[in-house]
């Protein structure tokens, strides 16, 4: 197989993922986006692993799955305590930071 | 320039439909109106990029993925929904006041990234017969990345007590 099958995959799913963080405006869809983003970096991770014939790919994919576990999990706590706190979870309703 | 001449057809033909499989669940993702189905759309994309790991060769990490993402990320992505808002159906604003923009900048890094791949590895060839197999894969984890493993097992565990503070009701 070609790896610029794998690659350019991955760079379409990248660019769905980036369209989605811009786009959306509820934030368990933005958080939804940012796993596309991550799952198509692991792609390519893997794709370069089996070009090289180097296991580090690997090892670095599993990483991002793990660290993206513990992303997900600090994010939705997050959303959820500003959903209590403000009854909404629309992002650009958080303007407290604006100068 | 991408097409198989050579190569392993029935490895291209399952990729391609795994391919067309993920990119229309992906847009489905971004695009859906119900957050729920947006959810169920992830489900597929995860499964496609699992599928894509074994044509990979790399069948550990497609069963973390799929025990991981599938098994767990969804399930806190499903709690996330219904926590959130109990109303599971059509919601008109998902989407930002001016999420036109992000259209053109998709597709202006989308060239740009499809330029560069095309220039720089035009015509790699992935080996066929290479084969990752678990044992060394766990070797490789805890030979030379053991520290790193600690160190990410520390931020699980850092994100886990920080999610239960977070969402603790007192």
């Amino acid at each position: 197989m070609l790896l610029n099958e794998f690659l350019l995959l991955g760079a379409v799913l990248f660019c769905i993922g980036v369209y989605g963080v811009i786009a959306r405006k509820n934030a368990v869809m933005v958080l939804m986006s940012i796993e596309v983003i991550l799952n198509s970096v692991n792609i390519n991770l893997l794709a370069f692993s089996q070009l090289h014939n180097n296991l580090d790919g690997n090892v670095f994919a599993l990483y991002i799955i793990a660290v993206a576990a513990a992303e997900v999990g600090v994010g939705l706590a997050m959303v959820l305590l500003i959903y209590r706190n403000r009854k909404s979870i629309s992002l650009d309703e958080l303007s407290e930071m604006k100068g | 320039m991408l097409a198989a001449t050579d190569l392993d057809v029935a490895q291209n033909v399952a990729f391609g439909i795994i391919a067309v499989i993920m990119v229309v669940s992906a847009i489905n993702v971004v695009r859906s109106r119900n957050v729920v189905h947006a959810a169920l759309s992830l489900v597929a994309l995860m499964a496609g990029a699992a599928a894509q790991y074994l044509l990979l060769a790399a069948e550990f990490v497609a069963v973390t993925q799929v025990l991981v993402y599938i098994g767990a990320v969804m399930i806190l992505f499903l709690f996330g929904v219904m926590l959130t808002r109990a109303r599971v159906g059509r919601e008109t604003d998902l989407n930002n006041k001016n999420w036109a923009i992000g259209i053109p900048v998709a597709l202006l890094m989308l060239g740009a990234m499809v330029y560069v791949l095309l220039q720089g590895f035009g015509d790699d060839r992935l080996q066929p017969t290479s084969q990752v197999s678990t044992a060394e894969l766990s070797d490789s984890i805890f030979k030379p990345f053991l520290l790193p493993f600690w160190a990410l097992s520390f931020v699980l565990l850092a994100a886990v007590i920080g999610a239960i503070v977070l969402a603790r009701k007192d």
